[in-house]
């Protein structure tokens, strides 16, 4: 018998009781989104309110969040912030979700990732911070996260980090076996056949499906697969970008290129270290990975820009989060000015860069000398941050997530995860994927149309 | 009696509650009655996931069962030496949590780096635990060696309180040691078997633990609707769907609490012949 499995259960069952109760209480309460005791406010009150002080929540699980809260408090002495780590992406998301339905237990200001930024705006449970002049703010951010945080017309938040695509390589790997480093996709599928042939342990990348970086390719070869306009959504993911993608990878998937090791597992980072996976192609914020959890590989890697499908420069992001304010808060104002503080100073961002590694959004501090003559010595002195600013500027615009981008990645490996195990074409598999987002999304109410 | 009401009766009523409205993204709640359970019945993700576990339960319990009768059988035959030591290593796995468990099993499963990657390429073999083709044995596998100590537990215990005088008797008459099996040990098992084959049902419809955990190395092998608790799972944390989870997880207890009884009753009915 199952007897943990069993009392488990009942325990899943219990919590799943307890999300139903908030959401029967937001039947209750669902008219009362938007409390906000000062929606009204503008910039100026913001600098008023920050000396005048109170107490604000912030849930993130940002490394540096600890630092930049301390420095922020000091620096306003009366504003108290009560920070929160009520879990990494999803796990936070579902909390949030909870809270906003229920109509209360939301935080003043939380950590929310791009992609289900739009799935939050949608309930209009985030402050459009235009009300405070923070869209005076977009000349301080590079393209592509400053897109992200404008959902449907609204400034939903403030981008934290950015993770602009490169190249990231195993160059001891690439010199043994004599391949040079691939600038356009024909010539990386290329290097993958040679590298393949020349040692059958190694592999150009790993990918066994991964719904964020499809995405991401898809946005590079400049397709748009999603079109949002307040609750009408048209999904086509067979658009000219797409299939632009699909062309170069269906040869990888297909030929058995592409080691099945999934993301974030023991084997993957033993790979990333012994030259089996030779690249990957990611965001910005990767070298932090590499250094703290692949030892390994130090001296090896390299970075160079995101391969290209005609010479022509175009890049994409993969990952990174936004800061919102959220329209629970009693607070707004404070809220926001904290926000302001937290992504838009100096000295918050200069803590985020070197406490917590990451990979800044603000155009100043990713063009500062300091931050480009970083030369790391994991990867043998490169300034690798001069190729990762340059490839923030290239960032195709106008990409859109789904309003539901958070349950559309949960069903992933079911549709499209499935042709990479058995190496077939991506094509139908992702009009697989598109007809059960078209059924989801229509079952939420939206009006969804599958090109 | 309170205690009863609160902690068993209301979360099944109010779980039956959900089952008959609908939330959206957009739009809020409304009654649909029984929608949901139409919707379930031609959900053809769901029946998928029914029938994995029912090809597990088919497969594993009997497997299980038997092993752990085979064990129960040789302690109490008093010819093993340091029974005591079997009696504990055999039950050992059952007092490792399901979660630590099932992250042991995945390294041993690694392919690459793990224990079979070694095993790999120490015999030339291609052996690949977590794959598609054969990740359902791989969890039959984790749960055997979890839970038949557990049962093993319960055979032994029941063998335990045979009179010492039926064995006597049956000496008198002649009966070999198999013959003592056959007559006097399963007869005597039967009540327990019935209660370790309903618990076994029970924990396969109900199969969550060892596959979400595997699911982070095998993503493609274990989908978002392996098993119906999983299904229910993701219909609720990932889509939001509260309601139809609901619905899933009524269903489910349904099935099983019939499957159940009709064991019982056949279970009980043979013992009185």
């Amino acid at each position: 018998m199952h007897h943990s499995t069993r009392s488990s259960a009942w325990r899943r069952v219990a919590s799943v009781a307890v999300a139903g109760a908030v959401a029967a209480a937001a039947l209750v309460g669902c008219s009362s989104s938007g409390t906000g005791s000062d929606s009204g406010s503008s910039a100026s009150d913001v600098t008023a309110t920050l000396k005048k002080g109170g107490t604000i929540t912030y849930w993130t699980w940002t490394p540096a969040a600890k630092a930049q809260v301390a420095a922020f408090e000091k620096a306003y002495p009366k504003v108290h912030v009560k920070l929160v780590n009520a879990g990494t992406n999803t796990t936070e998301y579902t909390k949030l979700q909870n809270a906003v339905k229920a109509g209360k237990g939301a935080p003043d200001v939380a950590q929310v990732e791009y992609y289900a930024l739009s799935q939050f705006a949608l309930s209009d449970s985030l402050v459009d911070l235009k009300q405070f002049g923070f869209d005076s703010l977009k000349k301080d951010y590079s393209t592509g996260p400053w897109g992200n945080v404008n959902v449907q017309g609204a400034l939903v938040g403030l981008p934290q980090d950015s993770g602009p695509m490169a190249m990231f390589y195993n160059k001891t790997e690439f010199e043994k076996y004599g391949i040079s480093v691939p600038t356009t996709w024909d010539e990386y599928v290329a290097a993958a056949k040679k590298l393949h042939a020349a040692n059958p342990d190694a592999y150009i990348t790993a990918d066994s499906g991964d719904p964020g970086f499809a995405t991401s390719m898809i946005w590079q070869a400049g397709g748009h697969p999603f079109t949002v306009d307040g609750t009408k959504v048209t999904i086509n993911l067979q658009d000219e970008g797409t299939k632009k993608f699909t062309s170069v990878w269906n040869e990888l998937v297909q030929n058995k290129l592409l080691s099945q090791t999934p993301g974030w597992t023991d084997d993957w980072y033993k790979a990333l270290g012994n030259g089996d996976i030779a690249t990957m192609i990611t965001g910005a914020w990767f070298p932090g990975i590499l250094e703290s959890s692949v030892k390994d590989g130090s001296g090896q890697w390299a970075v160079a820009p995101i391969p290209t499908y005609d010479g022509k420069a175009a890049n994409a992001e993969n990952g990174g989060s936004a800061e919102v304010v959220m329209k629970q808060s009693k607070n707004q104002a404070l809220a926001a000015g904290f926000l302001q503080w937290l992504n838009d100073s100096k000295k918050s961002v200069s803590i985020f860069i070197n406490a917590g590694g990451g990979f800044p959004s603000t155009t100043a501090d990713q063009n500062s000398s300091a931050f480009l003559n970083q030369a790391p010595e994991y990867f043998n002195g490169q300034k690798i941050n001069k190729v990762l600013v340059s490839g923030a500027k290239d960032v195709v615009s106008g990409w859109q997530y789904l309003p539901y981008e958070v349950y559309a990645n949960s069903i992933f490996s079911d549709t499209v995860g499935q042709a990479y195990s058995n190496a077939t074409s991506l094509d139908p598999a992702l009009k697989n994927w598109q007809k059960q987002l078209v059924t989801y999304g229509n079952q939420q109410g939206f009006t969804v149309k599958g090109k | 009696m309170i205690g009863l009401a609160l902690f068993v009766i209301a979360p099944i009523v109010y779980a039956l509650y959900l089952s008959v409205f609908r939330s959206q993204l957009v739009g809020g709640t409304t009654f649909v009655g029984l929608e949901n359970y139409l919707t379930l019945f031609g959900d053809a993700k769901f029946w998928d996931s029914f029938l994995r576990v029912l090809l597990f339960l088919v497969v594993q319990v009997p497997i299980m069962l038997v092993l752990s009768l085979v064990a129960a059988l040789a302690l109490d035959s008093m010819r093993l030496h340091g029974a005591g030591f079997f009696r504990i290593a055999i039950f050992l796995p059952y007092a490792v949590p399901g979660v630590v468990a099932a992250l042991i099993w995945g390294f041993i499963y690694g392919d690459q780096f793990g224990l079979t990657g070694a095993v790999n390429d120490a015999f030339g073999w291609h052996l690949a635990p977590l794959s598609s083709s054969w990740i359902l044995g791989s969890i039959g596998n984790i749960v055997t060696w979890e839970f038949m100590g557990y049962n093993m537990l319960i055979f032994y215990s029941a063998l335990r309180v045979v009179s010492p005088d039926l064995y006597e008797a049956a000496e008198l008459d002649g009966a070999g040691a198999f013959r003592q099996i056959t007559s006097i040990k399963i007869p005597a098992l039967r009540g327990s078997m019935v209660i370790a084959v309903i618990f076994s049902i029970i924990g396969s419809f109900q199969l969550f633990n060892e596959p979400n955990l595997l699911q982070t190395l095998a993503p493609n092998a274990i989908g978002s609707y392996f098993t119906p608790n999983m299904y229910a799972y993701n219909l609720s944390f990932a889509g939001q769907q509260f309601n139809y989870s609901a619905t899933v997880a009524i269903v489910m207890g349904v099935i099983t609490a019939v499957i159940s009884y009709i064991v019982q009753v056949r279970g009980t009915r043979a013992e009185n012949l």
